[in-house]
């Protein structure tokens, strides 16, 4: 049955104000219209969940979308200081809740597969431990050891960024991933984007390339350049320079709210801001062609 | 001779470089570790293994990668897995050799703090936190801090402890049996510090120029210096040739402290 539907719809019925949201993507295919629509959509309220909390929770946290981060990092990646949230935090305006990047993927980890917890070597970095009560040791009964433990992350909503996809969701990923199996498993419902949808068989060709499969899947949407100014690798480049530029825009709630404006509110869908970032930064973000040599999986 | 004329950046990158050993498995961080990496496996250690957090496995970046989960990274590496199979099959299994890092504050005992100036529920300054750097500290085998030497860098103690150098002492870092033997170096612009036998940070080497004096004014404890001080070997023409023409021509990176 297909589940393909406009990622508006989708927000639309699968985002509720509220809810824990994990958008998944180590830098990788950050599903960033995604994000926009939610705040086309005002949703308020939101815990919003990632390793790398990236541009795209600074934008919505900006936008008034969030009550709470989860995070791990929370820097503009390459460039420096995550400045809106930052700022927001350092204001005493916006909760947060920590980990490293091991124990924050370690708590999806425990969500995808259903534990209670998960374990850690200790690390003996024990200040972070301390201040994060989720953070708990439990002796390990073969050797008396401590390990350190965290539990589950369950997110209510996963939204997953992919290269190809069925219309049934069985998506496949390749480049860096992340922790898009892990979300799209620990969440309770996932919105697949893609930005191709093909045919079943295609998805049959490479069985070892399917990541996620369709049954855990709520809804899949054609979004083409959905990851913008992340990226999709083989299909267009990281926008480095966009990344670069935020680090002026997110200086001043001014300049992030005239952002807003100009490239969420007044934008009705990701076509059109393709379209709207023209012709030039659409030949900067150009790949080159690089296939891999193919496998033969055999017939029998 | 005519004498070479280079940045603090290019001389973290380069020294850094040199502490890097043909065949390491290096858990690359972005930026100076960055180019540090990329310059050894073009010099002196062409077998060298570069492996990123977001999971790429021995990567031969074409180009100068921003970000630590580049495009770049990924064609033509050798593999690439999940953020969880590099944090726990890589770096907790202990197959990892060396560990780049850096932070806001090191301390006396080589510990790092990348979380909070101030309190940790009302923050001062919050800055990006961990990340990996948590794991790096306690699991790769060997760990090396490149920074800028400053006073405010190195304080007595850390406000946070992100990550752990030898905590109170050696003995406190050897008790709590971490796969990793800790922090061997700290590189800085002036020369490098290296943990005596109780883990304290002291002065083994200075670049050349720089004084014993410098070196101790810009630390925030009373730094200790080796009886054995060595000076960096100078920077070569060939090292500089290929930072500038080949990783960093625009330099993005090594502009710092021209």
């Amino acid at each position: 049955m297909t589940k393909l539907i406009t990622l508006s719809e989708a927000i639309n019925k699968f985002v509720e104000d509220g809810d824990t949201v994990y958008a998944a993507g180590f830098t990788h295919m950050i599903p960033f219209a995604a994000g926009h629509e939610i705040i086309r959509q005002e949703k308020k309220n939101l815990i919003l969940a990632r390793a790398t909390p990236d541009l795209i929770y600074d934008q919505m946290v900006a936008a008034g979308c969030a009550k709470k981060v989860i995070f791990s990092y929370i820097g503009n990646p390459g460039v420096g200081s995550l400045r809106f949230v930052r700022a927001e935090i350092e204001a005493g305006r916006l909760e947060w809740e920590e980990y490293s990047h091991f124990s924050m993927i370690s708590r999806l980890q425990a969500g995808a597969t259903g534990l209670p917890f998960m374990p850690m070597n200790p690390t003996a970095a024990k200040d972070l431990e301390k201040a994060n009560p989720f953070y708990r040791t439990v002796i390990d009964p073969y050797t008396g050891g401590e390990v350190v433990v965290v539990p589950p992350l369950k997110p209510d909503v996963a939204i997953v960024h992919v290269q190809r996809v069925d219309a049934e969701g069985n998506a496949q990923i390749w480049g860096i991933i992340g922790e898009q199996k892990e979300a799209a498993f620990a969440a309770e419902r996932v919105i697949v984007t893609a930005e191709e949808i093909v045919d079943e068989a295609i998805i049959r060709s490479d069985p070892n390339r399917t990541v996620i499969p369709g049954f855990i899947v709520d809804a899949v949407c054609h979004v083409p350049y959905c990851a913008h100014p992340s990226y999709t690798q083989g299909y267009y480049d990281r926008d480095n320079s966009f990344y670069l530029a935020w680090d002026e825009i997110s200086k001043t709630p001014e300049s992030v709210n005239a952002y807003l404006d100009e490239w969420v509110y007044g934008i009705a869908d990701r076509m059109e801001y393709w379209e709207k970032l023209g012709a030039e930064v659409h030949e900067r973000l150009k790949v080159a062609s690089l296939p891999s040599a193919t496998v033969d999986y055999g017939k029998y | 001779m005519n004498e070479i004329t280079y940045t603090s950046s290019e001389l973290l990158t380069i020294n850094a470089s040199r502490l890097l050993r043909d065949g390491d498995v290096v858990f690359v961080g972005v930026g100076l570790p960055n180019l540090a990496c990329n310059l050894a496996r073009r010099t002196h250690a062409p077998n060298l293994v570069m492996i990123y957090e977001a999971g790429v496995i021995g990567a031969q970046p074409a180009r100068l990668p921003l970000s630590i989960g580049d495009p770049t990274l990924v064609s033509g590496a050798l593999s690439v897995c999940s953020m969880y199979d590099i944090f726990a099959f890589y770096l907790q299994r202990g197959n990892v050799d060396v560990g780049f890092l850096g932070g806001a504050q090191i301390d006396r005992f080589g510990n790092i703090n990348a979380t909070v100036i101030g309190e940790y529920d009302h923050p001062k300054v919050r800055l990006p936190g961990s990340g990996g750097s948590m794991e790096i500290a306690a699991w790769a085998n060997r760990c090396y801090i490149i920074t800028p030497h400053q006073k405010r860098r190195f304080p007595e103690k850390v406000h946070f402890r992100t990550s752990a150098g030898y905590l109170s002492g050696r003995s406190e870092r050897e008790a709590a049996r971490l796969h990793g033997a800790g922090p061997l170096a700290v590189v800085t612009d002036l020369g490098v510090m290296e943990p005596d036998e109780t883990g304290e940070l002291v002065l083994t080497a200075l670049h050349p120029g720089a004084s014993e004096e410098q070196a101790r004014e810009n630390t925030g404890w009373d730094l200790k210096v080796a009886s054995n001080l060595k000076t960096t070997d100078p920077l070569t023409a060939v090292e500089l040739g290929i930072l500038r023409n080949e990783l960093d021509p625009e330099r993005i990176y090594l502009k710092g402290g021209e």
